[in-house]
């Protein structure tokens, strides 16, 4: 009888706090209602597609390939990328290139968004800086898989 | 003929009363929360582009159940696994037909209670009629032939039963306090002044019984703290087999049990459609004032004071309901038969004692 007392001031207690909670949101909520602005929000949602968030300067978002000044992609097909890879979705196939400083070059360059779990490594391993993750688009659904593939032309932008 | 017109057009107001409140605890529920929680809750539900705070919700909920395909399992017993659905729907609706909305309105020489069943055991057949809602939750354990919806089903009556012993006794110091079970009556005697000022509520008079009547009822809703039957978050529960809208008639009945049990806390303990001070022909308040409003006006008031009333306790479970955590079953029923039913007894005692002193 006596636990179940001391039980029941606790659940009390823990109403008090919900209570306070809804209360203080309350008076928030209508005061913005009312067109008065406060401080302190009555909730700290973010009405997300209407009111974007700031994404953080390193944020890991859709990869792309850097270009040399003549328009060819930076990548050298040293295959570090797809070798680090620890979600296997970077394939790439090389191509003769005539310049002797530079060798090689991607004729296909594919990475499977839909298999790539954003973790970075392959801007970390990329030597030429060929390679980045800062467009800044995070909005990567779309309705069929094969749209996540993207291909040298759409890497390059 | 013209009564019965009027008796008609009571039921379907009641009915269409009960089932868009219901509607709408949806709504309020996600919105609630929402605002215990610090969020915003569910608002983008649009109608021609206006959103006002969400409120198409329900309806997009309604036409999202309805659009579900409606899936019987090939292993369930077939027609009691669909009536199931409908037994428990049922005898919860029709309890509010014994709820009284406000006194009698006189218009044009006639005289309509503001109540369409006015019966003498008015609190036994709400009791009775929730009873029968046992036989929804069993049913679908039993006729969906899963081992673990009968599980569920099991817990579930077991739980219901044993908190309809508490809810029962608990009602039963009121019943000695106002010495009726027609719900009309016992709002009357709640319209009397103690001491001369202070409304004669029941839960004035009944502080323990009302304590209990309303943990009880919190029981028999099936929601969090007392949620095993269902345990949607994690337990396998007895609407397991179910989807679409026969699943969101379930749903709708433990929303409605919710209104149901505003309704009574309001009519039993709190002065039903009373508004303090207020009687037939205005206000008069103990100071000496007087305010005399016409008939109409006093009726949409006592309406009007009923519906914020019930809006309240609503309000209250829900808060309940997004506070605590669940129960352990075997705490559950330590609870109720170790605990409840004891101290329903007591205040049965107490109350016995209190009135032959003060008789
Ligand atoms: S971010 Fe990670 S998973 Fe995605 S392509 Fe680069 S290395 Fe592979
Ligand atoms: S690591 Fe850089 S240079 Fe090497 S293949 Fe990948 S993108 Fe090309």
């Amino acid at each position: 009888m006596l636990k179940h007392l001391g039980f029941f001031i606790e659940i009390v207690k823990g109403s008090i706090i919900t209570i306070r909670h809804f209360v203080v949101n309350m008076f928030y909520h209508i005061l913005n209602l009312f067109g008065i602005k406060t401080k302190r929000r009555g909730a700290v949602t973010r009405q997300y597609p209407e009111a974007p968030i700031q994404l953080a300067s390193r944020h890991r978002s859709l990869h792309r390939l850097l270009q040399r000044d003549d328009g060819k992609p930076r990548c050298v097909v040293c295959m570090l990328c797809a070798t680090v890879c620890p979600s296997e979705c970077i394939y790439i196939e090389a191509a003769e290139e005539s310049d002797p400083e530079i060798q090689k070059v991607p004729s296909t360059f594919i990475i499977d968004l839909s298999r790539c779990c954003f973790c970075g490594f392959c801007v970390e391993a990329c030597p030429e800086d060929a390679i980045r993750m800062d467009t800044g688009e995070v909005e990567l659904a779309r309705y069929g898989r094969g749209d996540l593939v993207y291909n040298l032309e759409k890497l390059l932008g | 003929m013209i009564d019965t017109l009027i008796l008609l057009a009571k039921i379907v107001a009641a009915l269409v009363w009960f089932l868009v409140l219901t509607l709408y605890l949806t709504w309020l529920e996600r919105k609630e929360s929402a605002v215990m929680q610090d969020r915003i809750g569910a608002n983008r539900a649009d109608f021609f582009g206006y959103r006002v705070i969400g409120l198409f919700q329900p309806f997009a909920d309604a036409i999202k159940m309805m659009f579900k395909e409606d899936f019987t399992p090939s292993f369930s017993r077939r027609f009691l696994h669909n009536a199931a659905p409908f037994m428990a729907f049922f005898f919860t609706a029709v309890t509010i037909q014994a709820i009284p909305f406000g006194d009698v309105l006189r218009i044009g020489g006639k005289e309509i209670k503001l109540q369409v069943l006015d019966i003498d055991v008015g609190i036994l057949f709400i009791l009775a009629m929730l009873s029968f809602t046992v036989y929804g939750v069993l049913l679908s354990g039993w006729a969906s032939n899963n081992r673990w919806t009968l599980l569920g089903g099991l817990r579930g009556a077991a739980q219901l039963v044993s908190y309809e012993v508490a809810l029962g006794l608990s009602l039963i110091g009121l019943v000695m306090v106002f010495p009726s079970l027609r719900f009309s009556a016992i709002v009357d005697f709640q319209g009397d002044l103690l001491f001369g000022w202070l409304p004669k509520w029941g839960i004035l008079l009944q502080p323990l019984g009302a304590l209990i009547f309303l943990i009880a009822s919190m029981a028999e809703s099936e929601r969090v703290p007392f949620d095993l039957p269902e345990g949607e978050s994690e337990i396998v529960g007895f609407y397991t087999e179910y989807g679409g809208l026969k699943w969101g008639m379930y749903m709708f009945t433990d929303f409605m049990k919710v209104l149901i049990i505003a309704c009574l806390l309001t009519t039993l303990f709190f002065g039903g459609y009373h508004v303090p001070w207020l009687a037939a022909d205005g206000f008069h308040f103990p100071w000496g004032g007087q305010l005399l409003l016409p008939h109409g006006i006093v009726i949409l008031l006592q309406v009007l004071a009923f519906n914020v009333k019930v809006i309240f306790f609503c309000w209250l479970q829900i808060l309940v309901r997004w506070t605590y955590p669940r129960f352990r079953y075997d705490q559950l029923m330590d609870f109720g038969w170790k605990f409840l039913i004891p101290l329903s007894l007591l205040n049965i005692v107490v109350t016995a004692i209190i009135m032959s002193v003060l008789k």
